[in-house]
């Protein structure tokens, strides 16, 4: 039996950690869920029980061939339109990347009535599988690196192409070159590529012995071998989500570590200079030597074996595993010379998930979805946003896959909100919204010292993203508030209120920020209800 | 002339000649999603708005906050219980409690509970053997729950009598509809602090002499955030109690009642005894125990569904009409025992979900115990009694709105099959 756990809806309820506590464990004192994605057999009942209890039903199973939903999938044919019957039966889908994005967007059209020929073509040879894992329960030794295949896999008909990269697009012919040699015809087209690691920029110090990546089951597995022979001490480079998890596994392991972070705190991108320096306390209550505002300038080996590193502060330290946790680069280069608007900044597509070409004319037939696609978010501008989130990957390729099968009057917006957690140091961080365009972070909930609150992120006196820790359960509401444009520092009664709601500056790295004069709200529940609307100024 | 205005559908609601069949009046008043009653409070009955407010911070559980003539000490003595606080006392307070409870310092209390849940079914419906009819309330369904929440709790089983009594009042008086409003408070009041000095006599004898029970734990044991003080505990010990006592017996009463009434399903329970495990899901949905969530309030202006709730209103949730919505829920009407079949989750989006326990910070507490309770219960029933008939539909119910379910539930039966070694 397979399962995931879609921990962007999980709220922290603990009923799986209730009915199976072999398969569902909370970590810290708070929301913090690890769980084993392919829990053993005698756990089957128990998992049954824990799956049907989640509340928010964040667990998909995977036990068996899925049960025919037929009345659904006649639902969602009367939400379609009518497509070109002809199509739905005889059609080419392919999808290039077959990970969380391809997988789920392959599911969907299936479960949407898509009949016709559906081809994946992936170049990682193993089953496509779940990632977050691996920087958590994996890493932690918990669960096997093969043990975070993602559910519902077999049940997709499809040609599955695995193990081999496709290496080049030609849109007029419509065909999709592969590394042997060979082409895949399509009439639509769905990129999701993703990203790979940034490897660590000098390439002989890349290769010595102990200095690793994290992205891929295989790196995950090297790791987790290197972490349970217990090093001396192992160094992250850089303390951005990813860093953050391995530093917080080596802690719980007892693995001594070193994190360097340029920045002056952890998770500054993401959350602020404000709120990272909580993160940095997490750090170093836990045992972390975290060394913020210093870069490493070097990695030395012996015998090909890395030995030591040096720091730009001057200082030396002697490290026997590095992790280059330095963010991801997209994977766009087989699509160089295509036409498409690819390049380091992912695939950009419009909020159906069309992919623009290089005039930033929207194609009708390539559609982009995941961590390789930038969209434009209307809340913020109608910036084009890459996230590389999890919940982005999920929620883009359902819309994505029920756009390729619609006609246009049908087609749905992906207007999803970001979301994203992170599970470290025993508690879970969970964002809405976009923090880091914001300007100003005021703790709304809760206390900081208990590393339990509501942290609000506003710009020019609009709330424009939360983040929470341990207090997933507030997050939907802020959420909401987001969508609706409401005003920032939050003016209303609360329980659990601090004294007094004193903003700070969010402490962002500069970078370039959108304008945002005009007023967008985000409206509906379901993706076909979801709207943005455009107030007067 | 004269003319009185007839009762607005809320009122009606609370009429116990509605309690058999609630649910027509549930469509009726979702028509208005947030409804502004006379009395200046906001009836809610739409899905996603409940949803909304169960985890709007804007929206109290703590009528210590109301602001109301009344704030202040409690006649009883006894400060409220976690689910009438907000955080962060309610969180803490959660928390202390549910370390010796459930994860992550107690992981595998309630899993580990399952043999003598099934123990304790298999002896209840033994004890039917050789009767051509059986009340599946005082035979069954009341006193299974019970007992399972006096061994959990260390609170002698033959007790049972006196706070039986205790419990009632309580309950009573979360129903808005009946009697003086005056004389019910007198009467909660009364059975809080006799409850309270009840479970005094029991923590002090568990702390000295403590037991596997979780009285024994909470009064003997410093986590991290400290110990509860003694009156804490105690407004603990009797929230656990009552709501241990008052809302599972409905939950298997009306899973009973919903199975004769689907005799398919019964027999698909009978053969396959893991539907329980899901079906439950569906239960809670379509004949939930709690249907209404009375003891809230706006802490200030909440906009919600085109209405303004003005802060200081209290605010109802009707809990059982948003389970019901058709808005959320695809043929709401239907019970449909394989709606929460977890083979279906994820794909597209599902979104049949309930709100049977309710929902945010203040999600029922023994929700993983009750779940177990009557997944068992209903499976062995299922498996167990041969030929089951209903004797009177509907069932005389209980008068309490709040706390909906059958006063009695006559079914004749052939016999018992024995029980499985
Ligand atoms: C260690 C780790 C921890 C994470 N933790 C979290 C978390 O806690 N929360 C969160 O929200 N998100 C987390 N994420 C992010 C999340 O996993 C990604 O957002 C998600 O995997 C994106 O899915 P995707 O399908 O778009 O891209 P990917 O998963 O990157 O998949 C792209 C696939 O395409 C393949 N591919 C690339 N080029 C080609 C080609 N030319 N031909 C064929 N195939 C190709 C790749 O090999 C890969 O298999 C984490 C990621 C990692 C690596
Ligand atoms: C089928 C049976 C049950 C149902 C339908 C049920 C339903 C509910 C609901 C709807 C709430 C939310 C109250 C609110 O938000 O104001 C709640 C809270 C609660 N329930 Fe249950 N309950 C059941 C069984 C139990 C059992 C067996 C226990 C004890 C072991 C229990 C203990 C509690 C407690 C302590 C709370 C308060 C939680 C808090 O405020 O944080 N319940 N229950
Ligand atoms: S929300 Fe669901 S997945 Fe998350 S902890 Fe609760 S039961 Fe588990």
């Amino acid at each position: 039996m397979k399962l995931v756990v879609d921990l962007t809806r999980c709220q922290g309820y603990a009923q799986c950690a209730f009915l199976a506590p072999n398969a569902f464990t909370m970590h810290g004192d708070g929301e913090a869920l690890l769980y084993d994605p392919e829990p053993s057999d005698d756990l089957r009942e128990r998992v049954l029980r824990a799956a049907a209890a989640c509340p928010v039903q964040a667990i998909v199973l995977d036990r068996g061939p899925v049960e025919d939903g037929s009345q659904r999938a006649a639902a969602a044919a009367a939400r379609r339109g009518d497509m070109d019957e002809e199509f739905l039966r005889t059609g080419r889908i392919v999808i290039v990347g077959a990970s969380l994005a391809g997988t789920r967007a392959a599911g969907a059209l299936r479960y949407q009535g898509f009949t016709g020929s559906l081809t994946l073509i992936g170049d990682e040879s193993a089953e496509p599988y779940d990632r977050p894992p691996l920087s958590k329960q994996v890493l932690e030794g918990w669960v096997p690196a093969e043990h975070t295949g993602l559910p519902r896999r077999d049940a997709i008909e499809a040609d599955w192409r695995l193990g081999v990269a496709a290496t080049g697009l030609d849109l007029a012919a419509k065909q999709v070159r592969l590394a042997d040699g060979s082409s895949v015809g399509f009439d639509r087209l769905l990129i999701t590529t993703g990203v790979r690691a940034r490897p660590w920029p000098n390439p002989d110090e890349a290769a010595l012995d102990g200095v690793l990546v994290l992205r891929t089951r295989q790196d995950a597995d090297r790791l987790r071998r290197l972490f349970a022979a217990r090093p001396n001490r192992v160094l992250v480079i850089g303390a951005g989500f990813t860093g953050s998890e391995v530093a917080s596994v080596c802690r719980e392991l007892d693995v001594p570590v070193t994190v360097a972070e340029a920045g002056p705190a952890p998770l500054v991108a993401a959350l602020g200079g404000g709120i990272g320096a909580i993160a940095a306390d997490m750090h170093r209550e836990a045992g972390v030597d975290l060394r913020c505002g210093v870069m490493v300038t070097a990695l030395e080996g012996e015998n090909g074996r890395l030995r030591r590193a040096r720091l730009s502060d001057g200082s030396t330290l002697d490290v026997d595993v590095a992790v280059a946790a330095l963010g991801g680069v997209r994977n766009v280069d087989w699509l160089e010379g295509s036409g498409l608007a690819a390049g380091p900044w992912g695939v950009a597509c419009d909020a159906g998930c069309r992919a623009f070409d290089a005039n930033g004319l929207v194609t009708d037939d390539v559609f982009v979805a995941g961590d390789v696609a930038r969209t434009p978010q209307p809340l913020f501008g109608y910036e084009l946003l890459a996230l590389e989130h999890w919940g982005n990957a999920v929620a883009q390729a359902e819309v994505a896959a029920h756009n390729m099968i619609s006609d246009e009057a049908h087609r749905w917006p992906h207007l999803a909100l970001p979301v994203f957690w992170s599970t470290q140091f025993g508690t879970e961080i969970k964002s809405v919204g976009v923090p880091n365009i914001a300007d100003q972070v005021v703790v709304a909930q809760g206390s900081v010292a208990d590393r339990r609150f509501v942290a609000t992120y506003g710009r020019r006196g609009r709330l424009v993203g939360a983040v929470t820790f341990d207090q997933s359960k507030w997050l939907e509401f802020y959420g909401r508030q987001i969508e609706r444009g409401a005003a920032f520092p939050p003016a209303s009664r609360t329980v659990d209120q601090p004294d007094r709601l004193q903003p700070s500056a969010a402490e962002f790295p500069t970078r370039p920020i959108p304008t945002q004069d005009a007023t967008v709200v985000l409206t509906g529940h379901d993706p076909a209800e979801r709207r943005a609307t455009l107030l007067p100024s | 002339m004269v003319t009185t205005a007839p009762p607005s559908v809320f009122a009606q609601i609370l009429d116990y000649a509605n309690r058999a069949d609630p649910y027509p009046l549930y469509a009726e008043l979702r028509k208005t999603p947030v409804a502004r009653q006379d009395d200046g409070s906001y009836v809610v009955s739409t899905y996603q708005e409940i949803v909304d407010l169960l985890h709007d911070p804007r929206i109290s559980s703590d009528a210590r906050d109301a602001g109301a003539a009344d704030a202040g000490e409690d006649p009883s003595g006894v400060p409220p219980a976690f689910i009438r606080t907000d955080p962060p006392e309610h969180d803490r307070l959660r928390r202390i409690v549910n370390r010796h409870f459930g994860p992550p310092h107690t992981p595998g209390r309630v899993d580990g509970m399952v043999p003598d849940l099934r123990r304790l079914v298999t002896g209840l419906i033994d004890g039917l053997a050789g009767q051509p009819e059986v009340d599946i309330v005082d035979q069954f369904a009341y006193p299974f729950p019970v007992t399972v929440i006096c061994e959990l709790l260390g609170v002698p089983r033959e007790d049972e009598p006196r706070f039986q009594v205790w419990a009632q009042a309580l309950v009573d008086a979360l129903d808005p509809g009946t009697g003086d409003p005056a004389e019910r408070e007198r009467k909660r009041a009364a059975a809080t602090t006799e409850m309270g000095l009840y479970l005094a006599g029991l923590v002090e004898a568990h702390r000295r002499s403590p037991g596997p029970d979780l009285l024994s734990a909470l009064a003997t044991d410093d986590g991290p955030e400290g110990r509860l003080t003694d009156i804490e505990l105690l407004a603990a010990a009797t929230l656990l109690l009552v709501a241990g006592h008052e809302t599972t017996v409905n939950l298997i009463t009306n899973g009973v009642l919903t199975l004769l009434r689907h005799p398919e399903v019964l027999e698909r329970l009978r053969r396959d005894p893991d539907l329980a495990i899901h079906l439950v899901e569906e239960l809670l949905r379509y004949e939930p125990p709690v249907h209404f969530l009375p003891n809230r309030h706006a802490l200030d202006d909440i906009e919600i569904a085109g209405t303004t709730i003005r802060g200081g209103a209290e605010v109802v949730l009707v809990l059982a009409a948003g389970s019901r919505d058709p808005e959320h829920v695809h043929d709401p009407d239907r019970f449909d025992p394989d709606r929460f079949n977890p083979d279906r989750f994820g794909l597209a989006r599902d979104r049949d979900q309930h709100l049977g326990f309710g929902g945010g910070i203040h999600y029922c507490f023994g929700a993983p115990l009750a779940r177990l309770e009557t997944q068992i219960a209903l499976a062995e029933l299922a498996r167990r009694l041969v030929n089951p008939r209903l004797v009177v539909d509907p069932p005389p119910y209980r008068t309490n709105p709040v706390l909906r379910g059958p006063r009695h539930l006559h079914v004749a039966i052939d016999d018992i099959t024995p029980a499985p070694d």
